[in-house]
């Protein structure tokens, strides 16, 4: 019982975040960049006379008060209407229907490798605390943490040039649908690149963990009833570590489709970050807004997942 | 005034004297006084090269004498340039962290102190800001406003603001409750004053920590934003615009893409451990090297 009214709570709370999110997206990319006829026209938009710049105003219902251009926009989104790409004239829907798809796998894949990659070294390093290997994964770590995805991607771009004269800009996309094969090969080296930040932050989550569950008495108990090591470690801690991992790996995926960005422009893959990126350089700004509430609302919809698959993981949540 | 002054200027040696014995902490002492100082000689143009002198003749030379770090492929002076670009990115991130940890630090003292409608405001704006990864709502704000560091600077401003706001919030609502803040509203000192002289000296700590943070974030991110071309604009000298031209000529000049980036890497870990070793200064019973 408790729980259901916990959980439509946390639900009527996203509704609303969502409607704030919206709101956010409306002042900073309607009424901050000027108006919809200077993005639409340039420069050419200086020439206009009064009388014809309030006909346009007029056409583009830029002349109402905010409130209701605000009001009359959300009823479009929820019609799921994104409107009309400035510079293609598409529908912005349809660019992002696209798009989404090689975002996602991008993520699922850097997710995936991130986790085992994550676990497995944050076990190693959580068995001996203050050991070599401890030292040594918690260094890589560190650098793991501190290298950026641009320079990463940049290095690994100029290296795969060099050994397989291979350049991720020339040469069309492989969707999933077409060759499994072609579209790994081409989704591998971003979704690497991406996934050392993210196993770096599984690392020391599952270090972390590890090290404070081992001194619980139970695995106390496991090790003095004589049972081997390696048993106690996967089926005593890692079993009670996990819950944890996974939130993280829910937050995390979160902040991977941020990451996206910059690892679609370096690869050049069409996603939504090199939708959003175009639409930024070329002031499409139908296209940056739809973009951008379509990324934003799948984070908070995945944050809600994430909750939601944790309280059912862990009972002792439910009690409070 | 000089009680305060008095009492103050001690407290600040025993902080960095108790980073300085953290063996993290020291590092990150040291990188960060390495950083400022590239920083302040690529600024003031004390520098042997000029970083935006080129020089066709000498494109593209490995490491020498007279090019400590090699030239580029204009014959620009790669160390002159990397220590420019290190004094751009920390002009922005100490820019944008002060306006973030000045605004967001208000806003979560308010919010605690006052509580009632002001902290149901303040707390739902939070909250709606953190429905955004970080770098999108940068982008966001850069896209609205136009490319530029100032305008970086802003953007990075905004993504930062909530996260002051939030660690200001929370021991501002139990330094709130103290005995000594109570005792101050009965003598019927001025709210202004409770604030600025009782509470904001308290909550300060998980402040700092913060904002070392904060500004290794802040580097992360104004390159990131240059190096999508949305930030510092060539030929200004920038970490993330160095790696973005260095692509195409890495094959050929490796120093051209490994200087600038191992340059935001060291700058990355030097604050983070600095911010490690001061979590551990600042108060002695937490762990340092636990969450992010």
């Amino acid at each position: 019982m408790i729980g259901w009214r916990w959980a439509a709570a946390r639900l009527g709370g996203t509704v609303l975040t969502l409607f704030g999110v919206t709101a956010v997206v409306f002042i900073v990319l309607r009424l901050i960049p000027g108006d919809a006829i200077t993005a639409a026209l340039g420069i050419e938009s200086g020439a206009l006379t009064p009388a014809q710049r309030a006909a346009l105003e007029y056409q583009y219902g830029t002349d109402r008060p905010w409130i209701v251009q605000f009001a009359d926009w959300l009823g479009q989104l929820l019609r799921g209407d994104l409107g009309l790409s400035l510079t293609s004239g598409k529908s912005v829907g349809g660019l992002i229907a696209a798009a989404l798809p090689v975002t996602v796998e991008l993520a699922v894949l850097a997710a995936a490798m991130g986790t085992v990659t994550g676990v497995a070294l944050g076990v190693l390093a959580g068995s001996g605390p203050g050991r070599a290997r401890d030292s040594v994964t918690q260094g890589v770590t560190l650098v793991g943490l501190a290298v950026p995805e641009f320079v990463l991607g940049t290095t690994v771009v100029v290296l795969l040039a060099e050994a397989f004269g291979y350049f991720p800009d020339t040469g069309t996309f492989v969707p999933l649908t077409e060759s499994l094969a072609g579209n790994l090969s081409q989704l591998m080296y971003p979704a690497l690149v991406l996934a050392v930040g993210f196993a770096a932050n599984v690392v020391r989550a599952t270090r972390s963990e590890f090290v404070e569950i081992a001194e619980a008495d139970f695995v106390r108990t496991a090790r003095g009833k004589g049972l081997p090591a390696a048993r106690v470690r996967l089926a005593h801690i890692l079993r009670n570590a996990w819950v944890p991992i996974v939130t993280l790996t829910g937050i995390q995926f979160g902040y991977l489709l941020g990451g996206t960005v910059i690892v679609e422009h370096v690869f050049a893959l069409p996603g939504m970050g090199r939708l959003l990126y175009t639409a930024i350089s070329d002031r499409d700004y139908p296209v940056v807004q739809g973009a951008v509430l379509v990324i934003a609302a799948l984070f908070v919809l995945i944050n809600l997942a994430t909750d939601l698959v944790y309280r059912a993981l862990d009972p002792r949540t439910r009690a409070s | 005034m000089t009680a305060g002054t008095a009492a103050a200027a001690p407290r600040a040696d025993h902080l960095v004297a108790r980073i300085w014995r953290d063996g993290n902490g020291r590092i990150g002492l040291v990188v960060t006084g390495l950083l400022v100082l590239a920083a302040v000689l690529g600024v003031l143009g004390v520098l042997p090269h000029d970083p935006l002198a080129q020089a066709p003749a000498d494109r593209l030379q490995g490491p020498s004498a007279a090019h400590w770090l090699g030239t580029d492929q204009f014959g620009r002076d790669v160390a002159a340039r990397t220590a420019s670009g290190i004094g751009t990115s920390l002009r922005v991130a100490v820019l944008s962290v002060a306006i973030a940890c000045v605004a967001g630090s208000l806003l979560g003292v308010l919010a605690g102190f006052f509580r009632g409608w002001a902290d149901q405001v303040i707390g739902r704006v939070i909250d709606v800001l953190f429905a955004f990864p970080a770098l999108l709502l940068a982008l966001a704000v850069v896209s609205a406003l136009g490319s530029g560091w100032q305008n970086a600077a802003v953007a990075i401003a905004v993504v930062y603001t909530p996260i002051f706001a939030r660690v200001a919030r929370g021991p501002t609502l139990s330094v709130a409750r103290s005995e000594y803040v109570k005792a101050a509203q009965v003598l019927g000192l001025p709210v202004r004053r409770i604030l600025f002289r009782h509470v904001l000296p308290n909550v300060a700590a998980p402040i700092l920590v913060q904002v070392t943070l904060a500004l290794s974030w802040a580097i992360l991110t104004e390159s990131a934003l240059s190096f999508l071309g949305l930030g510092t604009q060539p030929p200004q000298p920038s970490l993330g615009l160095m790696v973005s031209e260095a692509r195409d000529i890495a094959a050929l000049a490796w120093w051209v893409l490994a200087i600038p980036a191992l340059a935001i890497v060291i700058a990355v870990i030097g604050l983070n451990l600095l911010g490690d070793g001061l979590r551990g200064a600042a108060d002695p019973r937490s762990r340092t090297g636990g969450d992010r």
